[in-house]
């Protein structure tokens, strides 16, 4: 396939330096992956056992991408540029006057999610190699992962409103793939099923946002459209845009009302979790409203919508953490309220801090979820050894593996902490900066202290079911039966390696955007302020006094450290009974390991209603009754009744062919002597 | 002279051949209706050879040299049928049913 | 004179032709057929035509309808019931048979003059008259040579084709009927 429109248009002509070679290959990095994918593809389909060949293929395109990845960031380093570059790949859509051509968008922001996805994305590669090594679905998971960054990719460099959502339905799409990837147990196809419908829902939001894109400003990509909005938009259309925006982001990015697809989506492989329900699937929404943060800026409301609904979701999943006892479970919710964070963060309207936590929660989640996947793998393996049936996830089951996985429980502790939002951690200087932004706002609009409150509250119960789970994983009595003991071992070095990455940058990430009295240059900020420049002209941040930032500080970390110890010593501090013995749940526990019946009062308010409408009326009623009887079956019986009356014309009787013959020549006779 | 009444009592004449073919089960009756509009027709040309000159006796001579051999043919026909079916009702006649 | 004689033996061809179609027996009614033929004889005399007129009498009456009598003889249907239709035919009957008379009954307008009139239009001719110029013709043709001598002519001549082509007619005729008739031994 030949790329005839490798066209780069520079939007910005003062600038003096056009792109360089990598910004130039920036295709490269989607087009590596894709490769991968066919290949992986082909070998599922023909060979399912190679294991060398797509060892070496899947996370060798990833590492490929990666080095693109770097390559492009150096050059968007040696000379900033003030508008983005646009690599045009293919005209795709010219009708009248919509022009959407396939193309990519390289400017600071998507430079940092471009590392985001293939570095954290590499790491997970390589992790997966020991994970799902003895899969026999081996090829076929890492063509999917494979497929997933394409789309990611797609999704973080499209340079117009549907070229992003081409990934994002495609990363849509990759993750049904994988969370049903064992696929033969139907809670797995359940739980996809469910994922994709959420975002379904999410992504109709989405579609009306472009349409009314469409109608105000005309345009559909990013430059055009930003360049156009503030004369063509009112407050009001901006407002509704966005929030039809940020009910697709709710959806990816699993927020209250649509966030109830992502629990579920633990039923996938861990290292699938780790990726694209921690570190990038999940983070798209967050990139969304950062890059269409002008839009945000242009309807204060939304920006209120989004704080708020961060804000409570933050809080609400955390909540829900506290008593779920699947280890994977507590990191999903985890994950839910951190997403919050995010949301917070871009709702008040400091892009770049809600970015910075995006980045510091990929490492850490990401560290949390591969080392889960660690210790669920050893778990497994003992449990095969002696052939009992427990429940490999159930923290109910573990304890005391601190003796047994070593490596794994310190690595942990590092994303413990730094999730905790303990300094120098990079959670800490990442969570500080959203909260301070929070409090910030809340000078002009109280409600902001509000939000603020709740995300405080939030981090206290991060701390405490953090405390939790480590405690009840790694720490005391180990419940762990005799005979499985001695099967339990740490992780290979192809998985520890990746963890111990990721742990070192859960260690430094937080320089990143070191603020100053930390003596940092708050180095992200800079770096997106090109890209965040116009919304934040709308809307400036607001600083706070420093003896007020360094007394936020100090609460948040109190509070973090306070929540740890309170979570640990709580879980320690009772007995806990394996899983098979342990009585149910009664009264507010229950209701909150059961998360607050979110589920079931969905199912019964939209769920069967849609049932009952699908299968009794539109089945019975339409298809069946008007469809195939009336219009089809009534088709057939009406010709038959016509065909019948034709054919008592053919008697036989002379008489009757006589009686015709002389109606024709009357009229012949009548024709003629008019 | 007489043009016009010829005519008229031409076309009573093979009124009644109508009549009759559509009132008779009896196919030689039928027939014979039949031979009288045959009748009828040259009547008719008969009469116009007044306007038409000696074509129209020559046309009337021929149209019953064809009604000769038609009736011949068409008797044998009865015939045959007749000794298929035992019957010459038309209504009997319906081999044709389709 | 000439007017009577073709009232009279019109008449008469229609009343016959009525018994004709009501008979209740085929020899009845083929009784009343050849009365009919007869009385048209006469009224092809009237108009001139005395050729066809002897010939019809000859051919028709003389030989046709003997043949009809012979294969209803040969039948021997005895004495069956009607075989008139029912009601609903009559009906039918009625109906077509209106509107056929409809139709016809607009010849009836055809009257020399008008004829006259048509002809000239439609040939273009000026002068009173010549639309009775075929028969005029036709009627010297009979003076001067006699009645067959008048017909034979254009028989021989204009319409030689015609006429070899309806010898070849009857001789199928004949193969027809003799085939069609024959008892299969």
């Amino acid at each position: 396939m030949t790329l005839p429109l490798l066209a780069v248009q520079v939007v910005d002509e003062a600038r003096a330096a056009g792109p360089g070679p990598a910004v130039r290959l920036a295709w490269l990095a989607i087009a590596l992956p894709l490769l991968g994918f066919i290949v992986n593809g082909w070998l599922a389909m023909v060979r399912p056992r190679a294991r060398v060949l797509v060892s070496l293929i899947g996370p060798g395109v990833l590492l490929a991408a990666f080095v693109v990845a770097v390559a492009i960031f150096l050059e968007l380093r040696a000379s900033p540029p003030e508008a983005p570059f646009i690599v045009s790949l293919w005209p795709w859509i010219h009708v009248g006057e919509l022009r959407i051509d396939l193309a990519l968008q390289i400017d600071q922001l998507a430079a940092v999610m471009l590392l985001v996805v293939t570095g954290v994305g590499s790491l997970i590669h390589l992790y997966s190699v020991g994970y799902m090594g003895e899969d026999p679905g081996y090829a076929r998971y890492f063509a999917y992962l494979n497929l997933f960054i394409v789309f990611m990719l797609v999704l973080v460099l499209g340079s117009s409103f549907p070229v992003l959502f081409i990934g994002w339905e495609g990363v849509g799409l990759c993750s049904y793939l994988l969370i049903g990837f064992w696929f033969n147990d139907k809670a797995n196809a359940d739980a996809g099923k469910k994922a994709f419908l959420a975002n379904r829902v999410g992504d109709f939001g989405f579609l009306i946002a472009m349409f009314l894109l469409w109608q105000t400003v005309g345009s559909l990509d990013f430059v055009t459209v930003f360049s156009r909005a503030p004369g063509a938009l009112t407050t009001g259309a901006a407002t509704w845009i966005t929030l039809f925006l940020l009910l697709g982001c709710t959806g990816k990015s699993a927020q209250i009302p649509l966030y109830v697809w992502l629990p579920d989506a633990m039923a996938g492989p861990t290292p699938v979790s780790a990726l694209i329900h921690a570190a990038t699937m999940v983070t798209a929404g967050v990139y969304l409203v950062a890059r269409t943060s002008l839009l945000f800026a242009m309807a204060p409301l939304s920006g209120e919508v989004t704080a708020g609904i961060g804000a409570l979701t933050a809080l609400f999943a955390a909540t829900i953490g506290l008593r779920q006892y699947d280890i994977k479970r507590v990191l999903a919710y985890s994950t839910i309220s951190q997403l919050g964070y995010m949301f917070l963060g871009v709702g008040v309207g400091a892009y770049s801090a809600g970015l910075f936590h995006l980045v510091t929660h990929a490492f850490f989640k990401a560290l949390l979820f591969l080392g889960s996947g660690s210790v669920i793998q050893a778990m497994h393996h003992a449990y095969h050894a002696t052939h009992s049936q427990e429940d490999a996830q159930d923290m109910r089951n573990m304890g005391g593996l601190k003796r047994w996985l070593p490596v794994t429980c310190g690595l942990m502790w590092i994303a413990t902490l730094a999730i905790a939002g303990v300094p120098p951690f990079a959670g800490f200087f990442s969570k500080d900066e959203i909260l301070a932004a929070a409090f910030a706002r809340g000078a002009e609009q109280p409600v902001y202290y509000l939000f603020y409150g709740l995300g405080l509250v939030a981090a206290f119960v991060t701390a405490v079911y953090m405390g939790r789970l480590m405690a009840m994983t790694f720490h005391g009595e180990s419940r762990v039966g005799e005979a499985e003991r001695p099967h339990l071992r740490d992780a290979p070095a192809i998985m520890t390696g990746p963890l111990l990455v990721l742990g070192l940058l859960t260690i430094v990430g937080g320089a990143i955007n070191l603020p100053e009295f930390a003596g940092g240059h708050e180095a992200l900020e800079h770096w997106l302020e090109p890209v965040t420049r116009a919304a934040t002209s709308l809307h400036p941040i607001v600083r706070l006094a420093g003896t007020t930032e360094k007394g936020l500080i100090g609460a948040a970390v109190a509070i973090g450290v306070l929540g740890l110890w309170v979570g640990f010593r709580a879980a320690l501090g009772r007995p806990i009974l394996p899983a098979r013995e342990a009585p149910p749940d009664t009264g507010l526990a229950r209701l909150v390991y059961r998360k607050y019946y979110v589920d079931e009062i969905y199912g019964a308010l939209i769920v069967r209603p849609l049932v009952w409408l699908s299968e009794k009326v539109l089945w019975r009623a339409v298809d069946q009754a008007l469809v195939d009887g009336v219009l089809v079956n009534g088709g057939v019986v009406g010709s038959r009744w016509l065909g019948r009356l034709g054919s008592r014309l053919q008697s036989g009787q002379l008489g009757l062919y006589v009686l015709l013959f002389l109606v024709g020549a009357i009229w012949v006779l009548h024709t003629i002597l008019r | 002279m007489l043009l016009g009444p010829a005519l008229g009592l031409s076309a009573i004449l093979f009124t009644i051949g109508v009549a009759g073919v559509l009132l008779r089960r009896n196919a030689i009756v039928l027939f014979m209706c039949v031979e009288l509009m045959l009748n009828a027709v040259n009547l008719a040309f008969v009469a116009l050879a007044q306007v038409y000159g000696v074509g129209a006796y020559l046309i009337a001579f021929f149209v019953m040299t064809v009604a000769a051999a038609e009736a011949a043919v068409g008797l044998a026909i009865i015939l045959a049928v007749f000794r298929h079916n035992q019957s010459i009702d038309l209504q009997n006649i319906n081999l044709l049913h389709g | 004179m000439t007017e009577v004689v073709f009232y009279i033996f019109g008449g008469i061809a229609v009343l016959s032709a009525a018994m004709c179609v009501l008979q209740r027996t085929a020899v009845g009614a083929l009784i009343w057929l050849v009365q009919v033929m007869l009385s048209l004889g006469v009224v092809f005399v009237t108009l001139q035509g005395q050729f066809i007129g002897l010939i019809q009498i000859l051919v028709y009456a003389g030989a046709i309808m003997v043949l009809f009598l012979f294969i209803i003889m040969l039948l021997n249907l005895g004495r069956v019931g009607t075989d008139i239709r029912g009601p609903a035919g009559v009906a039918a009957m009625l109906v077509l048979a209106g509107l056929i008379a409809a139709e016809l009954g607009g010849l009836m307008a055809y009257s020399p003059a008008r004829i006259g009139r048509e002809v000239r239009a439609s040939a273009g001719v000026v002068e009173a008259g010549a639309a009775f110029a075929g028969g005029r013709a036709a009627q010297e043709a009979t003076a001067a040579r006699g009645v067959v001598g008048g017909v034979a002519p254009p028989l021989f001549d204009t319409y030689l084709v015609p006429f070899e082509i309806t010898s070849l007619l009857l001789l199928a005729a004949i193969v027809g009927t003799v085939v069609l008739a024959k008892r299969k031994v």
